[in-house]
């Protein structure tokens, strides 16, 4: 049995089904994320695991035992939330210390694990400040200080980077992921944003619609997606609908061209399915340079490294292909190319 | 801009002045502090301590009261309770005055509905039990009328500006309700609520009508002995008027800047 | 804090409910009362044919009618001004404008009588000296309502632009921008109306025949009659508040209007 179990969680407000038969094991130690568009379900999970929501069915246990109807205040979770949830009233040293009051530390325990905790999240010089002088980054610094100081059984935050600047967004989620590491604790993170999802988590669940799409680590949900919505949702995907042709060879007929994708062996011949394909995978070449998918590039983005065009098929279709910038040069914009990608490197899904 | 400073000097700031300086003038024009020394003493002392009186307990209960309707309303009930309870609240705050005293008068009066669904229904007669709408505490339940709506469109901000996120980390943390309250919703909150508070005591201290209407101008407020003495019931000189006017105007200055003061502590929380 | 519907939530909301409206419907019932079980309309039929009734009626209409072109006359130049050309007078205009509040009208008219009694009959002996006060006791809730209608437009703007195109001051005042603050200035109006229509204190100390003494006078004489006269008032509060809160979903914003006599 694993550290904490949701089991067959079913959720509805009013005619709206917020969760669906959603089962999820995580382990100790591990870092964990919610990952889905607004409205699919996963805030609503964090808000039962932490007390704050009851399900309509199903169960969440904690090391064995059922919590399912436990009091949000006697659950031992920290949470962090969105934005603006410090206590205005008190300052951040009081905030963190919040929780260890309302256990009845006595003082001097309390005073050196707060210090603690400042410690840990660099901002000791703010301790005496109110909420209305710390920026969105600190505040949530803060706000993590004080879910950690009860040292909880486990982490919760509910996109907790949402509100801020692109830049400190990043630079505070590579803390958490530190801090998370250094105390091994056990920590559920909700998010819409795939990138954020992949770069800090052991283990990812994508969310659609109140149902889990798939669970894995980001880089097997990133390579190998099991569902069309996970495809599209995780990173830029190019999808071709086609139909198998030769399942022993692997060959996929999309709009009159074979392509080879070693997914396809075993298919039996005459399947429709997607074939998806990351754009920096795609080759592009000049025209008569070998067979492929042809087409006119109709737009080109300069991305750094990379540059993103946008192919418009001669059989219809686009196909968007990411290439190294310094190849890009020469490639321009209606210039007549022949795509292709490797056959061990394109995805398939039945229709 | 011209007229308008022209405006507000001769109707409001000359007039505010005159009340001022003469209420230290004696009738031949001499500097004298027998009338401010005057309404410190007697009928009228009583008067200004059951002003204060009848403001502060309205404006205790009307906010207490008010603030807890509000809260409901904000935070419970269905989706159209709200907006109702805001629009029924600005029309009863401006319903005051005399209309209001009569409408209590047909409530609770000898021969009121109130007293005479009691009287029949319980056998409880109001008046045999020393009642009357016309004593302090039926002047107080009158008020409550208006105070009460104050309260509720005053207050609705602030409850609104209380995040749910504070009492989910409070709960999350592990504080009880209790906790809640004690640490985070009160203190927040108590700024808001006094200075409230303190604008329904300048509120009901500045009534005239409502007590008028309603004792027919026998009850001894300091608003109603203002009347008395600029109307000629009673033999005085203006100057005591004028004295009694400045004894107003420092009280209600003294809650207004409470007030002022209240309000910057909750603006930098509540924004 | 927890949403959601509670025992004592509801019972505080239906106690307010009842203090809202109980009032009103015993005044409803007395007013039709006729002796004991008996009940008929004779008394509004009594008050509308009563002479002093229109006449007091009148002239608490006139004189609200007269305030709200004073009271705009004075404030909408003002608070343009404020906005436009001297924000540094704003801090002055603001506390002026809530002054009144600390003056309240009984004192208001102490000072007046202190320092217009022996002033010429024709301004002191006229109900009109009352529009000299009501003016002042509006005149806190109005520029309010002038000061939001006036942030919730770009007037700065809209005035560089009725200049570029020619208009001179009073064009731009009476052509681009009293129309855009239209709701305002009308919000300002009927707050206006109401606040001179319940007018008392001053009406009653001076001695004017205005429309709230003529309701007390009643009250002293006659209880039936007094309660019929009570619901018109409150219904013209209400007609002005329901009018007001319209034209404030219109402006967008929403704000606390308490005016009245107390």
């Amino acid at each position: 049995m694993a550290y904490l179990e949701i089991v067959g969680i079913r959720k509805t407000f009013g005619e709206v089904v917020a969760l669906d038969e959603v089962t999820l094991s995580i382990e100790r130690g591990e870092f964990f994320t919610l990952l889905g568009p607004s409205g699919c379900g996963k805030t609503t999970l964090l808000r039962i695991v932490a007390g704050f929501e009851t399900p309509d069915r199903g169960s969440v246990q904690l090391e064995g035992e059922e919590i399912t109807e436990v009091p949000p205040n006697r659950r031992n979770m920290g949470m962090v939330f969105q934005a603006y949830s410090l206590f205005p009233n008190m300052t951040a040293e009081e905030n963190v210390e919040f929780g260890l009051r309302v256990r009845g530390w006595p003082a001097a325990e309390r005073a050196r694990r707060v210090a603690e905790l400042f410690d840990l999240i660099g901002l000791s010089a703010a301790r005496k400040r109110y909420p209305f002088q710390l920026s969105g980054g600190e505040q949530q610094r803060v706000a993590l200080a004080r879910a950690l100081a009860i040292e909880p059984k486990v982490l919760l935050l509910d996109e907790p980077l949402s509100a801020l600047d692109a830049k400190i967004r990043v630079q505070l989620r590579e803390e958490i992921r530190a801090i998370q590491k250094r105390l091994g604790i056990t920590t559920l993170y909700v998010t819409h944003d795939q990138e954020e999802a992949m770069a800090i988590s052991d283990r990812v669940a994508v969310l659609s619609h109140g149902r889990i799409e798939q669970i894995g680590p980001p880089a097997e949900i990133y390579e190998n997606p099991l569902t069309p919505f996970v495809a599209s949702f995780v990173g830029t995907m190019n999808r071709l609908e086609g139909t198998v042709q030769d399942g022993r060879e692997g060959l996929v007929n999309y709009r009159g061209i074979q392509l080879r994708v070693n997914a396809a062996r075993g298919r039996d011949p005459g399947t429709r399915v997607f074939v998806f394909i990351r754009p920096e995978v795609v080759e592009v070449r000049l025209v008569g340079e070998g067979d492929g998918l042809k087409g006119r590039i109709f737009s080109q983005s300069f991305m750094g490294p990379v540059t993103r065009l946008r192919i418009a098929l001669d059989q219809g279709g686009e196909l968007i292909a990411d290439i190294p910038s310094a190849r890009a040069k020469a490639l321009t914009m209606g210039m007549e190319v022949i795509a292709t990608f490797p056959p061990d490197a394109a995805g398939i899904l039945n229709i | 801009m011209v007229p308008f400073f022209a405006y507000v000097g001769a109707f409001l700031l000359l007039p505010s002045a005159a009340v001022l300086v003469g209420a230290f003038r004696d009738p031949e024009g001499h500097w004298t502090l027998r009338y401010i020394a005057a309404i410190f003493e007697g009928q009228y002392l009583r008067a200004f301590l059951n002003s204060v009186e009848i403001s502060a307990v309205t404006a205790l209960g009307g906010g207490i009261f008010g603030f807890l309707v509000a809260y409901a309303a904000v935070t419970g009930g269905p989706r159209w309770v709200r907006p109702a309870l805001t629009t029924f609240s600005g029309v009863a705050a401006n319903f005051a005055g005399v209309p209001l005293a009569f409408a209590f008068i047909a409530t609770l009066g000898t021969t009121g509905l109130i007293t005479q669904l009691l009287r029949s229904l319980f056998g409880l007669d109001l008046y045999a039990h020393g009642f009357t709408l016309f004593s302090f505490t039926g002047l107080s339940l009158t008020y409550l009328y208006f105070q009460l709506p104050l309260m509720i469109l005053i207050i609705t901000p602030a409850i609104d500006g209380m995040r749910r996120e504070w009492w989910e980390a409070a709960a999350n943390l592990g504080a009880t309700d209790l906790q809640y309250w004690r640490y985070i919703g009160l203190p927040v909150l108590l700024p808001s609520l006094l200075g409230a508070m303190v604008l329904l005591f300048g509120n009901a201290f500045a009534a005239y009508a409502t007590p008028y209407a309603l004792t027919s101008g026998v009850v001894n407020l300091v608003t109603m002995q203002i009347g008395n003495v600029l109307q000629g019931n009673v033999l005085s000189d203006p100057q005591l008027g004028q004295a009694l006017a400045v004894g107003m105007i420092v009280v209600i200055s003294f809650s207004m800047s409470l007030y002022t003061f209240l309000q910057r502590r909750t603006a930098r929380w509540l924004r | 804090m927890r949403r959601g519907r509670s025992f004592w939530g509801s019972f505080w909301l239906l106690l307010g409910v009842l203090y809202f409206t109980v009032p009103l419907l015993a005044t409803a019932e007395f007013s039709l009362r006729a002796g004991p079980g008996r009940y008929t309309f004779s008394s509004y039929l009594t008050i509308l044919e009563d002479p002093q009734f229109r006449a007091s009626f009148q002239l608490s209409l006139g004189l609200a009618l007269e305030t709200i072109v004073l009271t705009l006359a004075l404030l909408v130049p003002t608070a343009y001004w404020v906005h436009l050309r001297l924000p540094r007078l704003r801090p002055v205009v603001d506390f002026l404008s809530i002054l009144p509040f600390v003056v309240p009208p009984i004192v208001l008219v102490v000072g007046l009588l202190a320092v217009y009694r022996g002033a010429p009959e024709f301004f002191i002996g006229t109900p009109q000296v009352l529009v000299a006060g009501y003016v002042i006791l509006t005149m806190p809730y109005v520029y309010r309502s002038l000061d939001v209608g006036l942030r919730a437009v770009d007037i700065r703007t809209l005035t560089e632009a009725a200049q570029s195109l020619g208009a001179n001051w009073r064009q731009v005042l009476l052509w681009v921008i009293l129309p855009n603050i239209r709701a305002a200035v009308l919000s300002g109006g009927l707050l206006t109306l109401t606040i001179v229509m319940g007018e008392f204190t001053m009406a009653n100390v001076m001695l004017f025949y205005t429309f709230p003494v003529y309701m007390n006078y009643i009250g002293e004489t006659h209880a039936t009659p007094a309660a019929a006269l009570t619901l018109i008032s409150f219904t013209i509060t209400w007609a002005a508040m329901l009018g007001i809160l319209f034209l404030e979903r219109q402006l967008g914003g929403r704000q606390v209007q308490i005016g009245g006599a107390r």
